[in-house]
């Protein structure tokens, strides 16, 4: 095994480095945790591209999953052309196994229409899309605004609040838990005290701390959308529910089982996803707090400071696809019914198509990035998490001159031999506001 | 003010005149069906794909090879092709006349 690599020299506080392993050592596997658990705060908000090397030497990264093995695409082009090509690269395999860490064993339920390919994928998209395009409209706008309005100010610290250490907020559950929860019933149009059940919850639906396939983690949820999908029969609703149980695909009324494939896959899908954008946003801040001034002066920049914010965290690493038939990728052959995954955080760091690609550039002006996906399956919550993510930054950059982060526990994923920083498990902050 | 005409894949002809920007946000102000937008224009989403005219073709100028590569794996791409966030908004494009390619 391959102890953590951790740091603790003269030159640099001690700290965890979650940078990749050269290729000859990508195979081991590191499951040690890290003695030196404190952060450095100077870099709190450092995403560091943990594939690049892996990138420029062989283009792919060989992963084990409980036996299922996965070739992780890494660079641009090689993501886009295979995300493109899905009648090669499918989704719609067996339900669950086109995420990694595989989740077969733990569900049979479709999510829909993620784990569909065309033509039922474009029924099911046709009949969504509208619905997911409403945060376009300055009214649903109006509605992330002061949810996020409301909980910057319940927050920020002007001299009354009191919560954990030194005036302090856990960003993850205090801050973007709440906040994500709130706009997901702006999303699904339900009252907003449902919130307060998927709060509950806490930040993972499928998983616990401790383990990634947590199938009686996922049975709250299932069992919870059922009870709500029985409710929502009883009445006519203008939510999603009576969307969904209005609806017609081909001709004919949905299933319970795939009005719930689409809500499992909207509750989870963006559930860590937002949650990790809005954490490490405050983290960036914390680092770089002329950043906020930056912002606050120059809104004419606010949407490309987002979308590099998208592209620097890409939120979800990667997304698996399963081979109908042999096939190749970056120079590799693919056997027929195996898998690949389309690395998302590695393709937004790929040095031969981003200028300074591990900067955080607020004025990009060109951004290919593909932190939401790639072709057909680009996702579907995307106009829902830009909206937030706008209102967010510009909120925090109107109202708070710093950030100061207290503490903070990395999320680290292990893919292979690599590690990436994905989030943080806890990250206490504290908001000082404007004068 | 510079003009520009939107043609629907619906056969719609949607005139429109701004001052700066770029021509797929002259779009989204005026609600041009097929003309998405979403990523605000930094070329990441492909969702203002439009066939330029031919007359313009030459003035409008060619494709980054940034844009190239994103219009490579879209569908009905063509010569014409150009992601409309990529085209500024300026005198020299007075008149543009442009083929929305989605729905």
């Amino acid at each position: 095994m391959q102890p953590s690599k951790c740091s603790n020299n003269h030159q640099e506080p001690l700290r965890c480095d979650s940078d990749s392993v050269a290729p000859s050592q990508a195979r081991e596997i590191t499951t040690e945790k890290c003695p030196f658990s404190n952060f450095d705060e100077n870099k709190v908000g450092q995403f560091k591209d943990s594939f690049s090397l892996l990138r420029q030497n062989q283009g792919f990264l060989d992963i084990d999953d409980q036996n299922d093995p996965v070739k992780m695409v890494l660079g641009l082009k090689e993501v886009r052309k295979a995300a493109h090509n899905w009648n090669l690269f499918q989704s719609e395999a067996k339900p669950g196994r086109i995420v990694v860490p595989s989740e077969v064993s733990i569900r049979d339920i479709r999510q829909i229409p993620f784990e569909l390919d065309p033509p039922s994928h474009k029924y099911f998209r046709s009949l969504l899309e509208p619905w997911f395009k409403r945060p376009s409209t300055l009214e649903y706008q109006d509605k992330l605004g002061a949810i996020v309005e409301h909980v910057v100010s319940q927050t920020i610290n002007d001299g009354t609040a009191h919560k954990n250490k030194q005036n302090s907020y856990d960003a993850v559950t205090d801050i973007a838990l709440t906040i994500q929860s709130r706009a997901l019933s702006v999303l699904l149009n339900v009252p907003m005290d449902e919130a307060k059940t998927w709060i509950s919850w806490g930040t993972h639906v499928f998983r616990s701390n401790d383990n990634p396939l947590d199938a009686e983690k996922a049975d709250v949820l299932y069992d919870y959308l059922d009870a709500q999908i029985q409710k929502a029969k009883g009445a006519p609703r203008d939510d999603i529910y009576g969307l969904l149980l209005n609806a017609k695909v081909e001709g004919r009324a949905l299933s319970d089982e795939e009005i719930k494939g689409i809500l499992v896959l909207t509750f989870a899908g963006g559930r860590d996803t937002v949650i990790n954008s809005l954490t490490n946003t405050l983290a960036y801040f914390s680092d770089n707090p002329d950043a906020l001034n930056f912002i606050n002066q120059h809104p004419e920049h606010l949407n490309s400071a987002v979308e590099e914010l998208f592209r620097y965290f890409s939120p979800l690493t990667h997304m698996g696809r399963v081979a109908t038939a042999e096939g190749e990728v970056a120079k590799q052959h693919i056997p027929d019914d195996s898998r690949i995954s389309l690395c998302w955080a590695s393709a937004n760091r790929d040095e031969t198509v981003f200028d300074t690609p591990n900067n955080l550039v607020l004025t990009r002006k060109t951004n290919p990035h593909v932190a939401f996906g790639f072709g057909i399956h680009n996702c579907l919550g995307a106009t829902h998490a830009r909206a937030l993510m706008r209102i967010w930054v510009k909120e925090l950059a109107h109202r708070v001159a710093k950030v100061d982060v207290i503490e903070a526990t990395e999320n680290i994923e292990q893919w292979g031999g690599v590690k990436r920083k994905v989030g943080f498990q806890t990250l206490l902050v504290r908001l000082t506001g404007r004068v | 003010m510079i003009n520009v005409t939107f043609l629907t894949a619906d056969g719609e002809k949607i005139k429109t005149q701004g001052l700066a920007g770029s021509v797929m946000g002259l779009a989204v102000e005026h609600d041009v069906p097929g003309i998405g937008g979403d990523c605000g224009g930094v070329c990441s989403c492909a969702t203002c794909h439009v066939h330029v005219a031919k007359k313009d073709l030459a003035r409008v100028g060619e494709a980054s090879e940034i844009e190239k590569d994103m219009l490579e794996l879209t569908d009905d791409v063509s010569e014409a092709s150009r992601l409309c966030c990529q085209i500024t908004l300026s005198e020299d494009i007075d008149g543009l006349e442009v083929k929305v390619v989605r729905e």
